[in-house]
């Protein structure tokens, strides 16, 4: 049989060129930090930083070998006229590629299991400050229990957003009566912070990218989240879970204030109910 | 059917008549085709849809012609958003690989004259387009189409108009468009599933076929199991809608100020049975890719495929464990964080067959001699977005990661590249490489190259920046950028992606053009033009209508046989009796 002409060398060259590309581009994106994530400001955050670069590192290590080692294939094994090498496989690469990829990536799954463990296995400290985080199309507000300690009981069918109660608090209940209720979440900062986390109609989240931390409201749920922010400053809250036309503009602030600015807000609000 | 009476099987006749031959065709290939051109329709309005999205993100105030009121609302966007999600989905990634290539060359890759029910076959396409058109109407009912995106969470898309604009007729006309879509894929799935198992020509041992067909046959197993779980689901949510049932809608919902009458279900078990199929679905969308690229890396490199049996066995490991790993899309909606913990490690190990996919391939490679025409050059680029996109994902594996990520342009730039363009890839290579043997004509080998090189690097222009968006914080399903302040940021890069989009988008206008010019003007092709080895390469291009002309093979070999020491030539195909084998001295024949 006549021998087939020989593949330009364009091609190859072309393609390998682009794959080094493709892998100079994007370790440069990553390690120059262009678009970075804001600074954390919990331990938690630090945890789950730390995490992803770990998995930075893992995959960034896997993604440049493979693109490499295809953009090496295609030039180093382009026709020239050679005789392909006929093999059908190897039983022992398999296994040896199979094990490093279980040991990493399953390696990688437990060493992540920390970051994740550290927030959502152990409760809050008993003297956390719990606040209440209910979601609305397109609304947050937050509850704080007032003086007493005790949230007051609420009631679906006394919602009333127009009359100021947009909660539903029920007025017969005396715990109720000092629940301060606002439209921003102002914490102290290094005090550990409980948030419950509720929905009136759809499924909506809270995320603040500092905290490192999306969590979804869902209707007919109470989903606690805890964290202890250790920055003073104000930090956007944002919505991620898709809650209808007005999901992009549902909004507030998460501000982490002195001891002393927190007890002081939280008098502002008891003298104003 | 024995093997005797195979064999002797007389040539059968095409039906005569447009009607009958096209319209309701029976013959799987004339199904194919018809799978194939509405995915080629489906994607050309998913494209535009995502091109238009593209732009209101990088100027929300401009006065568009066509959108009622000149200026596109939040509502407009988040159909469009809803919209491309679905039309890609389920109407290109699922129908295109599948139901298009499948249908065509699943029966001839294994030595047989049709699908096994072939009248089945042609009500799945009925069903399937019926489901397209219906999700079209959406489009044009009174508030639009529904605003709830692809996964449709309730209660948003279970309450009715009360939860938004096109929460009405719109969501109600998407359920049942999906609902017909549902039976349409399980009676499809049926068919290949018994196709492969029953009509194998003699010879071809489940260890023969070709790894396109393995994947094709996983995949119909997947769609069997998944399509029937969301069918459920999707009934359930029919009925939330409208008779008043409450599945998934707990009690206590105000919504719009108004207090509901709902109680006792729960939003998150939609969440579970959407994810239990719509994990499997991402492997419904990639794995007949996977079995393409395996079968082109193989015939361009002119090697059999590197580790056939561990390939074949990674097909079925995905296909397992893609219905174990659903979890990981609900790692912040609320569900048992201990739970989030198993899903993650189920995860990560679904990665395992995933990594001995892509060693095998570059195995494949190695050693080689690589021919560059366009189905090769689409297969190697599967690779490099599988490998990209796969890498991605271990980010999202991980609970704690995901916190940070989920939800973000992250997510839309890992399951684009992984999904969505490496699907598209799949589904481009083999376009390219089946062409000659569907009308019997070739491609243009320069323009096909040039549609390559233009696709590649634009596809990565749009999709890695969204990684970048994402670490930042940048939020998917967004209409605009002032909802947060620091989202005005990240607009350079916004800006950056819609440019390539429109560039890539551009560039497909020249498959556009070399596919429907080729179709009447392109070279003729013979019957093997790539020197292959499988089935469908020993028919005439295009096939006869029984596939064989009534002479049906039997298979003696393994699907990929290049290059073997000591053969006349370098392809062997699995139809060659071992005593038809010319001896090395004597003169090559054709095969």
């Amino acid at each position: 049989m006549a021998r087939r002409e020989r593949g330009s060398a364009t091609g190859p060259l072309l393609l390998a060129l682009l794959l080094t590309l493709l892998v100079l581009a994007t370790v440069y994106a990553f390690a120059a930090h262009l678009y970075p994530a804001p600074p954390p400001i919990t331990s938690d955050a630090v945890l789950v930083d730390r995490q992803y670069n770990l998995t930075l590192y893992v995959t960034g290590a896997v993604f440049i070998l493979a693109q490499l080692g295809l953009a090496y294939a295609v030039l180093r094994f382009r026709d020239r006229g050679q005789r392909a090498r006929f093999t059908r496989g190897n039983i022992a690469m398999e296994i040896l590629w199979s094990s490093a990829t279980v040991f990493t990536f399953v390696g990688l799954a437990i060493l992540g299991r920390n970051a994740w463990a550290e927030v959502r296995f152990t409760p809050p400290a008993s003297d956390a400050i719990q606040v209440e985080v209910t979601t609305n199309q397109f609304v947050y507000t937050f509850r704080y229990p007032g003086a007493d300690g005790k949230f007051g009981m609420l009631d679906s069918t006394l919602v009333n957003a127009p009359a100021g109660n947009p909660l539903g608090l029920d007025p017969n209940d005396p715990a109720g009566k000092d629940d301060i209720v606002v439209p921003t979440l102002t914490v102290p900062v290094n005090r550990p912070v409980e948030l419950l986390l509720r929905s009136q109609d759809v499924v909506h989240n809270f995320f603040v990218r500092e905290l490192r931390l999306q969590q979804d409201a869902v209707p007919g749920m109470v989903i606690p989240v805890h964290f202890t922010a250790n920055q003073i400053g104000k930090y956007e809250i944002v919505c991620t879970q898709l809650c209808g036309l007005g999901h992009s503009r549902m909004y507030s602030i998460l501000n982490v204030v002195s001891q002393f600015d927190y007890e002081s807000f939280l008098k502002r609000q008891a003298a104003g109910q | 059917m024995s093997a005797a009476s195979r064999l002797e099987h007389a040539p059968r006749e095409a039906p005569k008549g447009f009607i009958r031959c096209y319209v309701f065709g029976t013959d799987h290939k004339v199904i194919g085709l018809q799978y194939f051109f509405l995915a080629l329709a489906a994607v050309t309005i998913g494209i535009i849809l995502s091109l238009l999205m593209r732009f209101h993100l990088v100027w929300p105030m401009a006065h568009l012609p066509f959108v009622a009121g000149g200026i596109m609302t939040p509502e407009q966007y988040l159909a469009l958003v809803t919209m491309h999600g679905t039309i890609m989905v389920f109407f290109v990634l699922t129908t295109a690989p599948q139901s298009a290539f499948g249908n065509y060359f699943l029966p001839i890759q294994i030595g047989a004259p049709d699908m096994a029910f072939p009248r089945l076959n042609m009500l799945s396409f009925w069903l399937t387009l019926t489901a397209f058109l219906l999700m079209l109407a959406a489009f044009v009912v009174p508030g639009g189409a529904p605003i709830s995106g692809w996964t449709a969470y309730p209660p948003l898309s279970g309450l009715g108009e009360i939860a938004g604009p096109g929460e009405g007729i719109g969501q109600s006309i998407w359920v049942i468009s999906i609902l017909v879509f549902c039976f349409g894929s399980l009676l499809g799935s049926i068919n290949f599933i018994s196709t492969t198992i029953d009509m194998r020509a003699p010879g071809m041992t489940l260890m023969r076929m070709p790894l396109t067909v393995w994947a094709w046959f996983v995949t119909a197993i997947l769609s069997l199991l998944a399509f029937a779980v969301l069918l459920a689901g999707g009934i359930l949510l029919v009925l939330d809608r409208s008779a008043g049932t409450s599945f998934f809608l707990p009690a206590g919902l105000v919504v719009n100020g108004e207090p509901l009458a709902h109680g006792g279900g729960s939003p998150l078990l939609w969440q579970h049975l959407f994810w239990f199929f719509g994990h499997p679905e991402v492997y419904i969308a990639i794995l007949p890719g996977m079995g393409v690229v395996s079968h082109i890396l193989a015939n361009f490199s002119r090697k059999p495929v590197f580790g056939y049996r561990a390939m074949a066995l990674a097909l079925c490991a995905i296909g397992f464990m893609g219905f174990l790993v659903w979890g990981h899309h609900m790692f912040v909606s609320g569900m048992n964080p201990y739970s989030g913990l198993a899903f993650s490690v189920l995860t990560m190990s679904i990665g395992v067959p995933s990594a001995i996919k892509t060693f095998n391939w570059l195995g494949t490679l190695w050693g080689g001699k690589i021919q560059f025409r366009s189905p090769m050059l689409f297969a190697i680029g599967f690779v490099s977005f599988f490998v990209t996109g796969g890498l991605s994902g271990i980010f999202l594996a991980q609970p704690a990661v995901d916190t940070m990520l989920h939800a973000t342009y992250y997510v839309v730039g890992h399951f684009h590249i992984v999904m969505g363009v490496a699907a598209i890839f799949g589904i481009f290579a083999a376009t390219y490489y089946w062409f000659p043997k569907m009308f019997g004509r070739k491609m243009d080998e320069t323009l096909g190259k040039l549609h390559f090189w233009l696709t590649f690097v634009g596809v990565y222009c749009i999709f890695m920046p969204m990684h970048f968006v994402g670490v930042a914080g940048g939020i998917r399903r967004y209409a605009d950028s002032t909802g947060a302040n620091y989202l005005a940021a990240l607009q350079p890069l916004h800006r950056f992606m819609t440019f390539a989009a429109f560039i890539t988008a551009a560039a497909q206008l020249i498959f556009f053009y070399n596919f429907f010019r080729s179709l009447r003007k392109g070279e003729r092709a013979s019957a093997n033009p790539w020197n292959a080895t499988t089935l469908e390469w020993i028919t005439s291009s295009p096939p006869p209508p029984d596939n064989f002309g009534g002479h049906y093979p039997s298979v003696y070999r393994e699907p990929y046989e290049y290059s073997v020491p000591g053969a006349h030539q370098d392809f062997l195909p699995q139809n060659l009796a071992p005593e038809d084998l010319p001896r090395a001295n004597e003169e090559p024949r054709n095969a």
